[in-house]
């Protein structure tokens, strides 16, 4: 079973979970069975149109799967999946003091 | 509101002095506590927007990940993120709405004006989804 880790932000959509365990091949059939046992992540990780949204980063291991196969990336029992929304900003269209 | 011990909120706000005129940015560990937040310990990161730091901030998913390992041992959870706005007033901008997906978390901005932290103000993403997400201002208290 793979190990998929659940943001903060998340967790109410995901039974209140930090971690849950999926059986799965690739990242891809990891996401797809969260989102089986778990409808209400479906907006929150995907668009209309099935894609997965531009800040959500999908990390396996230590690894971002878009630097290996994306979500055809393969995984193993011993895995873990983090879901890490992007963190970013800054102070850029405010008037300077 | 958000509760913080002193060391650490003042932790953080030195943190955008050392890194002026460069924005530092950094992660809030802690717990929930009912419609608030306490933070036990920070998590000083690395700022990638090496193209525009003096406005501009990233953290790397990757040293998050690391951080989010370490704090779960330690029984804690990422509740918030902080980050400076260098010679900018301590409100959250239009970009940092846009790039915050982190809801219910804190967001933390210290103004640092001429190299010294000014004032630290504190911002809860509400909203139930992308679409209709905002900052509510939060109170933070210093324990």
């Amino acid at each position: 079973m793979t190990k998929i880790h659940i943001p903060t932000p998340l967790r109410q959509y995901a039974g209140k979970q930090a971690d849950i365990t999926v059986k799965a091949g690739t990242v891809a059939e990891a996401l797809s069975e969260l989102v089986s046992k778990h409808p209400d992540l479906r907006r929150h990780l995907y668009t209309e149109d099935g894609k997965l949204r531009s800040f959500v980063n999908v990390y396996l291991n230590d690894e971002d799967v878009r630097y290996l196969q994306k979500e055809a990336t393969p995984v193993k029992d011993s895995d873990t999946i983090s879901i890490v929304p992007s963190i970013a900003g800054g102070c850029s269209g405010l008037r300077i003091l | 509101m958000l509760k913080i011990g002193r060391s650490h909120y003042e932790a953080l706000r030195q943190h955008g002095e050392e890194t002026y005129p460069h924005e530092c940015c950094g992660v809030l560990l802690g717990r929930m506590d009912g419609d608030g937040r306490v933070v036990t310990s920070i998590a000083r990161c690395g700022n990638t927007r090496e193209d525009s730091p003096q406005n501009r901030y990233n953290i790397d998913p990757k040293e998050l990940i690391r951080i989010q390992r370490e704090a779960h041992e330690r029984g804690e959870d990422i509740v918030g993120f902080y980050h400076s706005h260098p010679d900018h007033p301590p409100r959250w901008s239009p970009t940092d709405l846009a790039e915050a997906h982190w809801l219910g978390c804190s967001y933390v901005i210290t103004s640092v004006e001429k190299g010294k932290a000014v004032t630290t103000n504190s911002f809860e993403l509400a909203g139930s989804d992308e679409n209709v997400k905002t900052f509510v201002d939060e109170k933070i208290e210093v324990v």
